[in-house]
């Protein structure tokens, strides 16, 4: 309270004084302290990377692993930049990437749309539920094949399974947001006779946002899980094909390491994606 | 000339001066949470007419129905039987003519004050350009233009309390319904706040209901004190607060004082008695 203007009795005017100290935007930084910051950002990651690499390394110096089980990393790296170079990469990255994509969006729009609903209807979810849970439930895995026989060996079937698995994490973390709202809110709404649509668009998504991109986080790297099993079940391209070749018919196991590599830093991308647009539309508060 | 303009209103004091509030035997019962229970009467048969410019506090124990009937005057909540009429046009819906203030500032955190405070604005369609006069004259009003682009978690309860009050203004409202709006607020702080809410009164001329348990906020913002009894909440007494305005804490008579709270106590002892 100690903000508070004094009050005179004269007349409420600008007696402010406030304590509380104004809001003022930090100017823009210069370059070196940006990259500063960027450097304390990133380095405990830097350095677990090369940790990684490190232990990696000594298990290969110490062990007596043939190559076939565990490359070296170096071995790995070499093949990752050859494969990417090559042309042996990249048209099933990009396969991928399309599924994983596509999936995501399918998933993550239904999986919104139906955890609006759940929240708001109690006979939605009553309907609905059991099966949103049974599906859950059984494995993707066991599900793929089904989805493949269904939808054929094309994009269709991994959009879908990839979909399916999104959906989930979504339509809850979005049912939960929605929940939580605070009914005072909900009340000032009616009471300010906002529509049913500024309810939607000025309390519930803005209230539930920060529960949503939780999902949506869980969400994107699931939807990379499901491109792969999506492949698995049947496909000629993308990085789970990739994954089988390199293990099956070409034994080329640095290149499988490659190619895990490559799945790896896609789920990443596609995570940080997620958390760059959460950092712009919630960090704010 | 805006609602801010202290000579809105040509014939100050007439009783056909706008913002004429009158609720007739207006009578809420909610049903009980289990089946076969009689339904709780929150609010039986209760009358109040409050004069266009007025200032009316309402005050009873904790769980007479105040608040249930701020919900009804405000819209939010139909009796069932019984009605509020606001210049001759009856209540039925939230409405533009009426303003409403909560226990709580129900400020919303994501937006900054300017954005809360022109909140009932944007929702009701206005240009934005029309907004951000409106809100000048808002923040002026309630001294916060320090705190335009701050957030509601950056404030203190009281600041939030008075952002929460601009946004009750924000569409000139001819009625502030206040539902005991300075709760949370230590003494001291809640006495000047009451007095802030005063000279906003006196600028605007807008007609007040505020709902409270505290005698000493009652004696010292109202016109008339109305005692509620116990659920369900009736009206039970009038005490005439005949002090002069613009009313200021020095110029309280302090055994006049003591004589209102006196008598409003009474009635509070004996509605409890009679239920």
């Amino acid at each position: 309270m100690t903000g508070d203007p004094v009050l005179t009795g004269a007349g409420i005017g600008a007696r402010d004084g406030g304590a509380v100290t104004p809001f003022v935007p930090a100017p823009p930084a210069p370059l070196t302290a940006r990259l500063g910051r960027v450097v304390a950002e990133v380095w405990p990651t830097a350095a677990s990377f090369v940790a990684f690499i490190l232990v990696w390394k000594l298990v290969i110096a110490i062990g007596t692993l043939p190559a076939f089980i565990l490359p070296a990393p170096e071995l790995v790296a070499q093949r990752f930049v050859s494969a990417w170079l090559d042309g042996t990469i990249p048209p099933h990255a990009w396969t991928t990437f399309v599924e994983v994509v596509l999936g995501f969006a399918v998933g993550a729009g239904a999986g919104l749309v139906a955890g609006y609903a759940l929240a708001r209807s109690r006979l939605i979810e009553r309907l609905l539920s059991p099966y949103l849970v049974a599906a859950q439930a059984v494995p993707i895995l066991a599900l793929a094949p089904l989805l493949a026989l269904w939808f054929g060996p094309g994009l269709l079937a991994k959009v879908i399974i990839c979909g399916l698995i999104v959906f989930f994490p979504v339509a809850v973390s979005t049912m939960v947001g929605i929940r939580s709202i605070d009914r005072g809110l909900l009340e000032l709404a009616a009471a300010l006779r906002a529509t049913r649509r500024q309810v939607l668009t000025t309390i519930e998504i803005p209230w539930a946002l920060p529960a949503i991109l939780g999902g949506l986080r869980v969400g994107v790297t699931l939807a990379v899980v499901g491109a792969i099993v999506g492949e698995w079940a049947g496909a000629d391209k993308g990085l789970g094909v990739l994954v089988n070749l390199a293990r099956g018919s070409l034994f080329d196991i640095p290149l499988l390491f490659a190619t895990l590599a490559t799945i790896a830093l896609l789920g990443i991308a596609c995570y940080l994606v997620v958390v760059l647009v959460e950092r712009r539309v919630v960090g704010l508060r | 000339m805006t609602d801010l303009d202290p000579h809105r209103h040509d014939r100050p004091g007439r009783p056909d001066r706008p913002g004429r509030l009158v609720a007739e035997a207006v009578r809420v019962s909610f049903s009980a949470a289990t089946s076969g229970a009689p339904p709780t009467i929150a609010l039986d048969a209760l009358s109040v007419d409050v004069a266009g410019g007025e200032v009316v506090a309402l005050i009873g124990p904790n769980g007479c129905g105040k608040s249930t009937f701020l919900r009804v005057a405000a819209g939010l909540l139909r009796p069932d039987h019984g009605r509020v009429v606001l210049d001759g046009v009856p209540v039925t819906a939230p409405d533009p003519r009426i303003g409403l203030v909560f226990q709580e500032p129900r400020l919303l955190p994501w937006r900054s004050v300017a954005d809360n405070v022109t909140y009932p604005l944007e929702l009701a369609g206005w240009p934005r350009e029309r907004r951000a006069v409106r809100l000048a004259e808002l923040l002026h009003v309630v001294g916060l233009e320090w705190a335009a682009a701050l957030r509601p978690v950056q404030l203190s309860g009281g600041m939030r309390q008075r952002a929460a009050i601009a946004r009750a203004m924000a569409l000139a409202p001819e009625v502030l319904l206040l539902d005991e709006p300075f709760s949370a607020l230590d003494a001291l702080s809640r006495e000047r706040f009451n007095l802030e809410l005063l000279r906003l009164q006196e600028r605007t001329a807008t007609t007040v209901v505020i709902v409270t348990h505290s005698i000493p906020e009652a004696i010292l913002v109202a016109d008339r004190v109305l005692v509620l009894s116990p659920r369900p909440g009736r009206v039970v007494a009038e005490v005439r607060i005949d002090a002069p305005r613009p009313r200021l804490i020095e110029a309280l008579d302090q055994a006049f004082v003591s004589r209102a709270a006196a008598e409003i106590r009474s009635h509070l002892e004996l509605g409890e008695q009679v239920a």
